[in-house]
């Protein structure tokens, strides 16, 4: 029988929520890593057991949890899960992401006031597993750059062709910061990959990784020196539908776009939508050209439109949407949701999910057309990720 | 813990969640040898926890990190140099070395 596991960061934790496919009971598992900002949860696709976690603290640092149990277990790759390890230095370093500084413009970037800053590894934003291989994953960090691990997460190695790109030194954090916060993987063309940067803008390779081109035309940002930049834009989110790679959806600060060509080129698609300022973007899991969005005022104010939680559904590729409210809150609401905290199963009907500032994850077992609340007092929702399993 | 003849059980106490990373319910016992220094303390440390490290002392550069404090003898060591020789109370056990977050947020 289908079962759903819904993975969920938080600021002071990760929860494990299950369901069996109808999607109406639910067991919430957790905390894990009490007190500490779970940034990301997200399983590989290659073997759902396989989950990856980033755990981080101001005090502490980085942590990368994995487990090898669908959640029930966790341990940092490649370090002995036990009081007292066996003698000897252990061979891995799964917290350790070391920028490669071997060359210009490798060294510094843009900083608020318009100097130089050296790039300062501070926390893993989005953690990306193989669709092939779950030993091979992809973590985009702040300060934003790239790193792969191939080892499970018990050593990582930058891919500094992102940052080595010619635009690298002037990108610039926004009042985020500056995180890679977006990774897609091509499932057609294996060597073709997607990421995006607050507020560097969109970026793809197409050799593996290797070399990187801004992908930001049509893109236009009127609060930058120059709104159409190459770079420099405040991208939220990309989503894409796995069957069909070459087609882009994107939340920018604000603006909703889409792109036909691999982000070759951008047109806005924000249609009749009753604010175009949000974070989070996806698209249904068998419906190329439905999307959905969470409209948030503006971006000096993080919430609903009038208190009214709304996600918004578009069956024509953008342009024109309609409001999702059954079920979600009518008054009052006064919440965010951010850009990893929103994720779709796979089951025949599609589920949609998202989690908020105020600490509820809602699910729609119906593809938005009704909505409830799985859990209503988590601490703020950070991510969203969910597993389909049959 | 690891035990070294000629080294002395300097005791560790840790912050709530590097206790809960280390697995450990109080402080910790290391065996290090003299000169007992914070950096002979930390790295005495991380190897028998490798699961600490990076969270007390910065990858790379081997620095404090930001809100970690150091405490002997009811003393401020977070500023003085990794090499400089603990009290003898703390080298021998008497005392412990303390790493506290900072108390920060509000």
């Amino acid at each position: 029988m289908s079962s759903v596991r819904v993975l969920v960061g938080t600021h002071k934790g990760a929860f494990v929520l299950t369901s069996d496919g109808k999607r109406k009971e639910w067991k919430v598992n957790g905390p894990f890593f009490a007190g500490w900002e779970i940034y990301h949860v997200k399983g590989s696709e290659a073997d759902p057991n396989r989950i990856y976690v980033s755990q981080t603290s101001g005090w502490f640092g980085q942590l990368i949890q994995r487990s090898d149990d669908g959640g029930k277990t966790w341990h940092q790759p490649g370090l002995p899960n036990e009081a007292i390890p066996p003698p000897g230095p252990p061979a891995a370093l799964p917290n350790r992401f070391a920028y490669d500084t071997a060359a210009k413009p490798l060294t510094t970037h843009q900083w608020y006031d318009g100097t130089q800053h050296p790039w300062e590894f501070k926390r893993v934003w989005h953690l990306e597993p193989s669709l092939t291989d779950p030993d091979t994953v992809y973590a985009g960090v702040e300060d934003a750059a790239l790193f792969r691990s191939t080892d499970g997460g018990e050593n990582w190695q930058e891919l500094s062709g992102l940052r080595g790109h010619g635009t690298g030194s002037q990108w610039s954090p926004g009042a985020g910061g500056m995180g890679l916060h977006t990774i897609l993987f091509d499932a057609i063309n294996p060597r073709r990959m997607y990421i995006a940067i607050s507020a560097a803008g969109a970026f793809r390779t197409d050799d593996g990784g290797a070399t990187w081109k801004p992908i930001n035309r049509g893109l236009r940002s009127p609060y930058i020196p120059d709104p159409n930049a190459e770079i420099g834009h405040c991208v939220h989110h990309v989503a894409m539908h796995r069957a069909r790679p070459d087609v882009l959806f994107m939340q920018k600060h604000w603006d909703v776009m889409r792109s036909d060509d691999a982000g070759e080129n951008w047109r806005e698609v924000s249609g009749n939508l009753p604010t175009d300022f949000g974070f989070a973007i996806d698209v249904h899991a068998h419906e190329p050209e439905t999307l959905y969005v969470v409209p948030i005022k503006s971006d000096s104010e993080h919430f609903p439109i009038d208190g009214k939680l709304r996600v918004y559904r578009s069956r024509t590729g953008g342009n024109e949407w309609e409001p999702l409210a059954r079920g979600l809150p009518e008054k009052d609401c006064y919440v965010n949701v951010l850009r990893d905290a929103m994720a779709v199963d796979t089951l025949d009907e599609c589920g949609v999910y998202f989690g908020t500032t105020g600490g509820q994850v809602y699910g729609s077992a119906d593809a938005g057309d009704n909505w409830a609340p799985i859990v209503r007092d988590l601490p703020a929702v950070l991510s969203v990720e969910v597993q389909t399993m049959d | 813990m690891s035990e070294r003849a000629d080294a002395s059980q300097v005791r560790v106490a840790l912050p709530y969640h590097l206790r809960n990373l280390a697995l450990v319910d109080g402080d910790v016992l290391l065996a290090v040898a003299a000169p007992v220094t914070l950096r002979s303390v930390l790295d005495a440390l991380e190897a028998c926890y490798p699961m600490l490290r990076g969270t007390i002392r910065e990858y790379g550069t081997g620095q404090r990190r930001a809100f970690l404090r150091f405490f002997a003898c009811a003393e401020d060591w977070s500023l003085a140099s990794p090499d400089a020789e603990l009290p003898e109370a703390v080298a021998t056990g008497k005392e412990p070395l303390l790493i506290l977050g900072a108390i920060a947020g509000g």
